[in-house]
């Protein structure tokens, strides 16, 4: 036990985030959660081929709050994976390294991201009211 | 230091030739985690596009679709990179934050196991329908 508490380092509580690290942290998570979220992908294709009954249930999930949430976080978690990881590739090329520019393309890959799913579920819900 | 020391090599000549490093694996790793990367830019970008447009579609207009050559193949493409992917990747988080040297070779042969096993049933469920009659 510790009988003295000291402060953390980081101290989370004033702690100062950055960017940089933040949108490491998130590339990191998008991929684990792109990785479960594969398994919905493969369920689609595996209900489809299994016949009518096993797509009903499927699109009923998908269409239930729990199945559209699931599909809006995937589709967040997609694209800033997708923005991103163009980011890295391109740092692996050995441009844009200093720090200005890796501020700049960070938040480039966050507006991008943001502007990506909203596009994306404008189309997508304009096509489902069709 | 600018004292100079005739040393034998810590890496023999041949080891450097091959270039594999201590992992014995060399960049291979790293390469094919930016090489399924690569793959899966268009690929994504394409699925996203495709899928958009089947929202609201009933199973005949999917299976149709996934009926025809080029979807079909695509598809099989993105599954296969995806999965080849998410394993590099999760095979990296699984080392840095395991280290029970059991614990870690057990949850990377089950990672490993249920990737193949996913890409098994996708391919498998793509070719049921592009194949079908």
């Amino acid at each position: 036990m510790i009988s003295d508490p000291r402060p953390l380092s980081p101290h989370l509580q004033i702690y100062r985030w950055q960017l940089t690290s933040v949108l490491s942290i998130l590339h990191r998570m998008t991929g684990i959660a792109l990785a479960v979220g594969a398994i919905l992908l493969v369920s689609w294709l595996g209900a489809a081929a299994d016949g009518p009954k096993s797509y009903a249930t499927f699109q009923n999930f998908m269409g239930s709050w729990l199945g559209l949430l699931l599909l809006f976080s995937w589709s967040v978690a997609l694209f800033y994976h997708l923005c991103n990881g163009i980011r890295h590739l391109w740092w692996d090329t050995g441009h844009g390294l200093e720090l200005k520019s890796v501020y700049a393309s960070g938040w480039t890959v966050v507006g991008a991201t943001g502007a990506l799913t909203i596009l994306a579920w404008i189309v997508g819900l304009s096509q489902w009211v069709h | 230091m600018a004292v100079t020391r005739a040393r034998a090599p810590m890496r023999s000549p041949l080891g450097r030739v091959f270039g594999l490093g201590s992992a014995k694996e060399g960049v291979e790793h790293w390469w094919r985690q930016r090489m399924t990367g690569l793959a899966l830019v268009p690929l994504v970008l394409w699925f996203v596009i495709a899928v958009i447009g089947l929202v609201g579609a009933d199973r005949a207009a999917m299976v149709a679709w996934m009926h025809s050559p080029i979807p079909a193949m695509l598809m099989i493409l993105l599954i296969v990179a995806t999965f080849y992917h998410a394993a590099l990747g999760l095979q990296v988080v699984i080392e840095d934050y395991i280290h029970g040297e059991g614990t870690r070779l057990t949850v990377l042969i089950v990672m490993r196991a249920l990737c193949v096993l996913f890409v098994v049933r996708g391919v498998l469920a793509v070719l049921k329908l592009a194949l079908a009659g």
